[in-house]
């Protein structure tokens, strides 16, 4: 059974996961659009919205400033297979995902910090002081999110004594007392903070922001046109989506398969669905209520992530 | 704000959102937008009646989004070019500038009577002529300023919904 | 067999010096390479095959060096470094062989580069207090010589000389005295029986000896505070001298600080290797934020290094702390993670200085804010910039990340603990490995960036073409070998493990399973680089497959059309309105203002007839070092106050010089009277 059999059930699930995150990304994205608009008393667009502002970008001519290199083309590829490669080995849907032995948080962070820094990259490649503006200011969140971010993982790996995120939800799993600890809020409130400023949500950016001057990381993607464009905006959704999902499955890891077979992938698919929607609409609710921080306030904010982190990292090593 | 009340405006919204009717004719030499329609807006020198009704559409009551369309800030990701007010000669060069870095296919929009045929400011001095002289027109949205109604329908006939 | 090897690696080296000195321009450069080279892959053979056995090659001879003797060991700890400096060498003396015609083809230059490159590939291999002492001091005079080589067109290159000498003369000095007083108690100078006696020494000694070799092999290294001469020499010295400078000679400042206090003392109490990770704490982070906010691509070059030193001391203290309070598995992994960090720095540390340095032959400058465009126009040299700066920042599937991996690892698992130091130590390491890992990585996006992407943004810039092809070959064959070791590191890791062994006692033979995927052993920590970088390119292809469908089923015209920049409307739109260097890292340097401390000057000047009026307004802004303003320059204006003093002792009087002279006697009488 292992052997053909085995690739075939990998493949099989990997693609399931990458296609839930690539279709529920988009529409995860709709679901708090829509909630901002109920709770501001409008209708607002339909869930599905934004997949088809994707088909229809997909059909849109690719445009490329005049003097730019390959480096402006290949930005968004490098942003969406970040996000497919991580989807695919992410526990997801399941605590058993392909290549599940090589998914490291700490490899799992650096790998979605390489889509960040090709999109900056190319954002630099247009020329233009947008592309530059924004380049520079999601690096700079990037370099003060990364102490928070990391010292989290840190202090979720502690208990456990180890930093593979398949057996983190495993443990989660099997020892319930492992999450309902201070150590695993901490960390993971720190861990939102980040997921806030990385993938651009208020109060770190404004993602529906007209104001060039105010944008993070809207300025890196306004040279983008047609299926550049497509990529770049399922790439963003498919990151949040993908957080979502890890944060949601390290705080109420329950729902998840645990065993082989396709009815509890099924259920664990529909866990995830179900979990991540939720998370979204508080993340939703939450941002209506609150303000765009100003740039230099930012540094503040991660901070106190980075003291979250930090104080739960220490609760961990003492409460052993 | 409780959290039963803000539960209860996800699931039991009360808009003020007016109903506008079925959805609309597609007209026959649309590109095939597919229900998707992203506008970037251009003042070419209007006196910002349109604008406060462009506003308005896109507000709680008339709520363009709904059937599709989206205002955004660079015209590489737009589709539409929404034109209003007679187009002064300082704003030629922008104007062409702005409709040149838009992907294909895109669409020419003219809002009311002033991008149509100047309206109240023809013969002025600063005035260059009407949206037509200096960029192809595909749709033209008459009034002065025109209604967010009928802005509306313009728009639901590119979205086809 | 194999003992015959550093002998021909000296032999050659000799030769290509002499070489280099005697022949003339058309073929000295030449001829000097190909010695070097003979030397190099002499070295690299020696130190391949006492890593394979695992046997040290000994070599006595008292007859070349009078008095003292000379006394080669190579073990598998000092083979890694002679690995590392040979492939550096051959990579830098390669880009040398087109670089020449840029003021490296003078005698001097090319006798002193093959010494430079000889004596750092012997000085690992040494076995004894004088034959280290003398091989150290022979790299220092020789890269001194270097950094010179350009001292009469520019200003900076004679000061900088100055910072260098002076500061790795007092590291020497330093190495001297700790090593001596390790000799004197042994009473032997060989470094074997230096090691015998080792556990008899009283712990003042034994203190004393370590901080001092901390203090003299960390300047080498560039840890801070002893890194001032790093930003200034580095930059100065012409590029295959800075690429050797920065991916060899700073390792062996690593090297002498992991001899002294493992091999040569055996280990030592948790206090020493406190200071040491906190010496690279500090370090990393200092190096980070210079690197970030330095807009000269050499100056961020070399801070850059100061911070990954700083990394590597991270992993150095890590594995003495936790072999000092009892765990030697630990302790390796951490061991293996710093030498991993330190081949991994060699290979994309030598690609990026010898791609600048074609940068600056091609542009003639190395200002950031002059460059930009130049991937179009030098498209060998921007990917090879490219692929190191990507391994640098740590970023999968470049060797970077693997190291990085490894040292979280290491600290991590070294964790359940029941010292305080180690749980007060780790939490530390691990903020401080993430903020400079942030740092970097800002870092780097600035300088590929605006360094090589965008719109040209002077004449320089528009008008560069690509470099020579042994230029060329030499930097991609550094950022080749950042692909395989990032790709396949199990390559190397097997040797780093061995060498890892003899600088931990008591280290399980092997902690790490490296087949296809790295594991370590008895804990759980995974990572398959080979899959990951598969993964990767799988999803790559398959996404690109993707927009090319995309494009076919879009029945346009024109599919992929190239058109101006939108600019708002802009009618002129010029290259210098993008972002400069200065300004991609103005935020990082208003957040750390503190830390910075920029020097702004702003001058105002108003027209004559009336105060209201401006004229001109003129602002600048630098970013200096804050140790050397507030540390080192108060101590020169110190040392120079009483050098002025003591000038009055010599004013030229005959009598007082005669009075001097009768004091001195009447006290040396009484004294031995």
């Amino acid at each position: 059974m292992n052997g053909i059999g085995g690739v075939i059930a990998a493949v099989l699930v990997a693609g399931a996961q990458i296609a839930a995150v690539a279709v529920g990304g988009p529409l995860l994205v709709g679901v708090m659009r829509k909630v901002r608009c109920h709770i501001e008393g409008r209708v607002g667009p339909p869930i599905h919205q934004p997949l088809r502002d994707l088909r229809k970008l997909f059909s849109k001519q690719r445009m490329r400033p005049d003097q730019a290199s390959w480096v402006f083309g290949v930005g968004p590829v490098v942003l969406v297979a970040t996000a497919v490669l991580i989807a695919a080995i992410s526990p997801l849907a399941t605590t058993r995902p392909p290549l599940g032995q090589t998914a490291d948080f700490f490899a799992i962070v650096f790998v979605l910090l390489l889509g960040s820094v090709a999109l900056a990259l190319a954002a630099l490649d247009t020329g233009t002081p947008f592309g530059g503006m924004g380049s520079s200011r999601a690096m700079t969140i990037g370099a003060l999110a990364e102490p928070a971010l990391l010292v989290a993982i840190l202090a979720m790996s502690i208990p456990a004594h180890t930093s593979n995120l398949p057996a983190l939800v495993r443990i989660g799993l099997a020892h319930p007392q492992l999450i309902a600890s201070p150590e695993r809020f901490l960390a993971l409130g720190s861990f939102l903070v980040v997921i806030l400023a990385e993938s651009g949500r208020l109060p770190v950016d404004n993602p529906s922001t007209h104001l060039e001057l105010t944008m993070i990381h809207e300025a890196m993607v306004l040279e983008y046109a047609g299926p550049d464009l497509g990529l770049v905006i399922l790439g963003e959704s498919m990151r949040l989506a993908l957080l979502l999902g890890l944060l949601v499955n390290l705080l109420i890891p329950w729902g998840i398969a645990d065993r082989p077979g396709a009815a509890a992938l099924v259920i664990g698919l529909g866990a995830l669905v179900g979990k991540v929607v939720v998370a979204g609409i508080v993340i939703a609710t939450f941002e209506v209520f609150t303000a765009k921080l100003r740039l230099f306030r930012l540094p503040e904010l991660l901070a106190g992530a980075f003291v979250l982190a930090v104080v739960g990292a220490f609760t961990a090593l003492v409460i052993r | 704000m409780t959290i039963r009340s803000i539960l209860q405006a996800i699931v039991h919204p009360r808009t003020v959102t007016e109903d506008l009717g079925p959805p609309s004719q597609v007209a026959a030499d649309v590109p095939r937008l597919a229900g998707s329609l992203q506008l970037r807006h251009v003042d070419a020198g209007s006196c910002n009646g349109c604008e406060l009704e462009i506003t308005s559409t896109f507000g709680p009551v008339y709520d363009a989004e709904r059937f599709g369309a989206r205002l955004v800030a660079s015209p590489r990701h737009a589709d539409a070019l929404l034109v209003t007010g007679p187009v002064t000669k300082n704003m030629v060069g922008p104007l062409v500038k702005t409709f040149e870095a838009m992907p294909e296919p895109r669409i020419v929009i003219a809002l009311g009577d002033c991008a149509r045929d100047c309206g109240v400011f023809r013969g002025g001095y600063g005035v260059e002529g009407p949206v037509g002289d200096v960029l192809p027109v595909d749709l033209q949205v008459p009034g002065c300023p025109p209604n967010p109604e009928a802005i509306v329908r313009a728009l639901r006939g590119l979205t086809g919904r | 067999m194999s003992n015959l090897s550093l002998v021909i690696t000296a032999i050659a080296g000799l030769s290509a010096a002499i070489a280099g000195c005697a022949l003339p321009a058309k073929t000295r450069v030449q001829a000097a390479v190909a010695f070097t080279w003979g030397a190099c892959i002499a070295a690299l053979v020696g130190a391949l095959a006492v890593l394979h056995t695992g046997h040290a090659m000994v070599l006595n001879s008292s007859r070349i060096l009078p008095l003292t003797g000379v006394t080669m060991v190579l073990d598998p700890l000092g083979a890694v470094f002679v690995v590392v400096t040979a492939v550096v060498a051959i990579a830098s003396t390669l880009y040398w062989l087109g670089y020449a015609s840029h003021g490296l083809s003078t005698r001097t230059a090319s006798a002193a580069l093959p010494i430079f490159v000889t004596s750092m590939l012997l000085v690992p291999a040494a076995g004894s207090v004088a034959t280290f002492l003398w091989l150290w001091e022979l790299m220092a005079l020789s890269s001194l010589l270097l950094v010179l080589v350009d001292q009469r067109r520019r200003e900076e290159t004679r000061s900088a000389a100055q910072w260098y000498a002076v500061m790795t003369h007092a590291g020497a000095s330093a190495i001297l005295f700790a090593l001596v007083m390790l000799s004197a108690h042994a009473g032997n100078q060989t470094f074997a029986a230096i090691r015998i006696h080792a556990v008899h020494l009283p712990a003042a000694v034994r203190n004393t000896a370590f901080l001092l070799a901390l203090v003299g092999f960390g300047s080498k290294a560039g840890a801070v505070p002893l890194h001032v001469w790093l930003p200034k020499a580095h930059p100065e010295a012409p590029s295959p001298a800075s690429a050797l400078m920065s991916g060899a000679m700073v390792n062996l400042g690593i090297y002498g600080i992991v001899l002294v206090g493992d091999r040569l003392l055996g280990g030592g109490p948790a206090w020493w290797w406190l200071t040491v990770t906190a010496v690279g704490v500090v370090s990393a982070l200092f190096g980070a934020l210079h690197a970030a906010t330095s807009t000269d691509l050499k100056r961020l070059l070399a801070y850059s290094t100061a911070d990954n030193m700083g990394l590597v001391l991270i992993g150095i203290g890590a594995s003495g702390l936790f072999a000092a309070t009892g765990h030697p598995a630990i302790a390796a992994i951490a061991m293996v993670s710093a030498l991993l960090l330190t081949v991994n720095h060699a290979a994309f540390k030598g690609s990026l200085f010898l791609s600048a340095g074609s940068v600056q032959v091609a542009t003639g400058s190395r200002d950031l804010d002059r460059l930009g465009g130049l991937m179009r126009r030098m498209p060998i040299t921007g990917v090879v910039f490219l692929v190191g700066g990507l391994a640098i920042a740590a970023l999968p599937p470049l060797n970077g990340f693997v190291g990085e991996w490894l040292l979280f690892q290491s600290l991590l698992h070294g964790l359940p603990t029941s010292s305080t130091a180690v749980a007060i130590a780790v939490p530390v390491g691990v903020a401080a490995l993430a903020l400079t890992g942030g740092l970097t990585a800002a870092a780097f996006v600035k300088a590929i960036g605006v360094g090589f992407l965008g719109r040209p943004r002077s004449e320089g810039a528009a008008t560069a073409h690509e470099v020579p092809r042994t230029m060329q070959l030499g930097a991609a064959l550094l950022a080749g070998a950042c692909v395989v070791l990032g790709v396949v590191p199990m390559i190397v890791l097997p040797a780093l493990e061995r060498a890892a062994a003899e600088a931990v006692p008591g280290a399980p033979a092997h902690s790490l399973r490296a087949s296809v995927d790295l594991r370590l052993a008895g804990l759980q920590g995974v990572l398959a680089p080979a899959l990951l970088a598969a993964g990767l390119a799988l999803a790559f292809v398959a996404v690109i497959a993707m927009r090319r469908l995309a494009q076919r089923r879009s029945h346009l015209r024109v599919a992929l059309r190239r058109a101006e920049p939108w600019g708002c409307g802009r009618e002129l739109q010029t290259a210098r309105m993008q972002y400069t260097a200065t300004s991609f890292a103005e935020p990082l340097q208003q957040v750390f203002d503190d830390v910075l401390r920029p020097d702004r000057d702003l001058d105002v000047s108003h027209l004559a007839e009336s105060r209201y009026y401006t004229e001109k307004i003129a602002y600048r802004t630098s970013i200096g070092d804050v140790i050397e303003h507030n540390v080192y320059r108060p101590m020169i204006g110190a040392v120079n106050v009483w050098g002025q003093w003591a000038r009055g002792l010599q004013n030229g009087s005959v009598h007082r010089y005669l009075a001097y002279g009768l004091v001195v006697l009447v006290v040396i009488l009484a004294v031995i009277v």
